[in-house]
């Protein structure tokens, strides 16, 4: 390990993924639940607890990602690539974590109660005040739009990697194990 | 182009031609659109026509003007707080704990339908009652009760078309007749629904009015045995009918009136649970129950004490009908998902908004003790 080809670790990978599809479906139920009448509660009562899933979830990924850090990124990513790659990472790692504090917090600050399931619910992080909920209510929007703009940007830069510089950047966070050669000669 | 030494296996093949990498990029852009595409219409963007939370709160402003800090609908009210004792009947049909046998602490707000917060009193208008029950384990029920014995629309979309048919003309400041016949013939639920208020003598202040909850919902027992049933408040306080003339001496009048009676004695109410029968629709807040439907009493809510809105920590809560202890559920009415929709985005806008005084102010609140 810690060629430029390596793949990440394996919990890092199925951290990645698991995550993925959590963050996907939180975004696509976000921006459909506030938009449907029929459907609002049914999916409002989904968002609430798979938003604590990604709380709690995003904690134990930075620990991994402390405990096994990420390979080096790939010869074809010039430098400012490389920061503009650790950046995104970087934002999408600080949206997990504040975008449910948000959500718990402008819940708080609303009175609403928290409901996780059947009568288990948190507790209050903030005062109830009016202001604050819409301020927080606007700023949970507002980073929304941004995780979804950040994560079109990972996604569009994964395709152009794959199927234009076809450098195999994929393989460094697939699933499955890929078997690394770091022999220049071969091929 | 260069290969690092340490390049994966993948990274050896040769890059693609200017014909395919053209194709490679459509196929690139093709994708982001499907995705971004397919979050614009998750967000109701592609299909602006649809009745959204949005467009059904800017109904009522269209309807009523926009009055910020204010309710978009049932903007006029006042706060008002006690006790709900209960005798623990309800535990036949529902583990909430707010069926075991004690008083939890209630929240309330009375108030009167219609978008305008200082609009005049009249025994007409439906009248609303709000309650937040604390229950000692930290969960909440809320519920938002009216006056009328069923509800005049059974969707959310009928009820829409019939608030925009509300809109006061211009012209005559009154709804246009042509249009409010249109609906009825149109909604022929909302004619028969017309027809059994017509019926009803109006209570004559908000102590003798029964407040109904009108939607059906599940409740749970501890079996896990769910049973359809809606909910009444009905008043200990005698019925006398409205007095005409009343509305012409004070526009306050009903809210006036409960301040007098609340501080001259607490007001109870006893919370009935109507059990319905499989088979009995829970989709349709229009049709009743059949009137031999067992009522189970299952404790008395006492109001003692009352509240300018300016000062009543209810003016901020939202009575969404969808917050629910274990233990009661939603049925499959679709008022019920919508209320609650529709509401939240009302309490979002509310909410950031700067207050305007309420029309009942505390010195009216002291004036009547």
């Amino acid at each position: 390990m810690g060629t430029s080809g390596a793949q990440f670790a394996f919990l890092s990978r199925v951290l990645h993924w698991v995550m993925a599809a959590m963050v996907l479906s939180m975004l696509g139920i976000g921006v459909t639940m506030v938009a449907s009448l029929g459907d609002y509660h049914r999916l409002v009562s989904i968002h609430r607890p798979l938003g604590i899933a990604i709380l709690i979830l995003v904690v134990v990924r930075y620990v991994n990602r402390r405990l096994n850090p990420p390979p080096p990124f790939l010869a074809t990513m010039p430098p400012l690539e490389c920061r503009v790659a650790s950046w995104s990472e970087l934002a999408m790692y600080g949206l997990m974590f504040v975008l449910p504090l948000v959500g718990w917090g402008m819940l708080s600050a609303a009175d609403y109660p928290i409901v996780l399931y059947g009568s288990l619910h948190l507790p209050y992080i903030l005062p109830h005040s009016p202001m604050l909920y819409a301020a927080l209510r606007r700023t949970h929007t507002v980073l929304a739009y941004l995780f979804f703009l950040i994560f079109l940007a990972h996604f569009s830069a994964i395709l152009f990697h794959t199927l234009i510089l076809r450098d195999g950047i994929l393989f460094r966070m697939v699933p499955w194990s890929v078997r690394r050669s770091s022999d220049p000669s071969a091929g | 182009m260069s290969i690092h030494p340490g390049a994966s296996v993948a990274t050896r093949r040769r890059p693609p031609g200017i014909a395919s990498t053209l194709a490679r990029l459509a196929v690139i852009g093709g994708v982001l659109a499907v995705v971004a595409g397919g979050f614009a219409y998750l967000g109701g963007w592609l299909t602006p026509g649809d009745l959204s939370p949005g467009r059904f709160t800017d109904g009522f402003q269209e309807v009523n003007g926009v009055h910020p800090g204010s309710r978009r609908n049932h903007a006029k009210g006042i706060g008002v707080s006690g006790v709900f004792e209960s005798n623990g009947n309800g535990q036949r049909v529902s583990k909430a704990v707010v069926f075991q046998p004690g008083r939890v602490p209630v929240l309330g707000r009375f108030s009167l339908a219609g978008g305008q917060p200082d609009a005049a009193d009249a025994a007409s208008v439906v009248r609303g009652l709000g309650l937040q029950f604390s229950l000692p384990d930290g969960e909440l029920w809320r519920t938002a009760m009216i006056s009328l014995p069923v509800f005049p629309v059974p969707t959310p979309e009928a009820f829409y078309e019939q608030l925009i048919t509300s809109k006061p003309d211009p012209a005559t400041g009154k709804p246009d007749p042509a249009a409010l016949k249109a609906f009825i013939d149109r909604h022929p639920e909302t004619a028969r629904v017309q027809g059994v208020l017509k019926a009803q003598p109006i209570p004559s202040g908000f102590d003798n009015t029964t407040f109904r909850g009108l939607n059906a919902f599940w409740f749970i027992d501890a079996s896990g045995r769910a049973t359809p049933v809606r909910w009444i408040l009905t008043p200990l306080q005698p019925f006398e009918p409205d007095q005409a003339g009343a509305a012409a001496r004070d526009k306050n009048y009903l809210f006036d009136g409960l301040i007098t009676r609340i501080r001259r004695q607490p007001l109870r109410w006893r919370l009935v649970l109507i059990i319905g029968r499989p088979g009995d629709p829970t989709h349709d807040a229009t049709v009743a129950w059949p009137a031999d439907r067992e009522q189970l009493d299952a404790g008395t809510l006492t109001l003692d004490r009352v509240e300018a809105e300016d000062v009543s920590p209810a003016t901020d809560i939202n009575f969404d009908p969808l917050v629910l202890p274990a233990g009661i559920e939603p049925s499959d009415d679709p008022l019920l998902s919508a209320r609650s929709a529709v509401y939240s985005q009302s309490f979002t806008r509310r909410e950031g908004e700067r207050k305007q005084p309420s029309a009942i102010t505390s010195a009216d609140v002291r004036k009547g003790q």
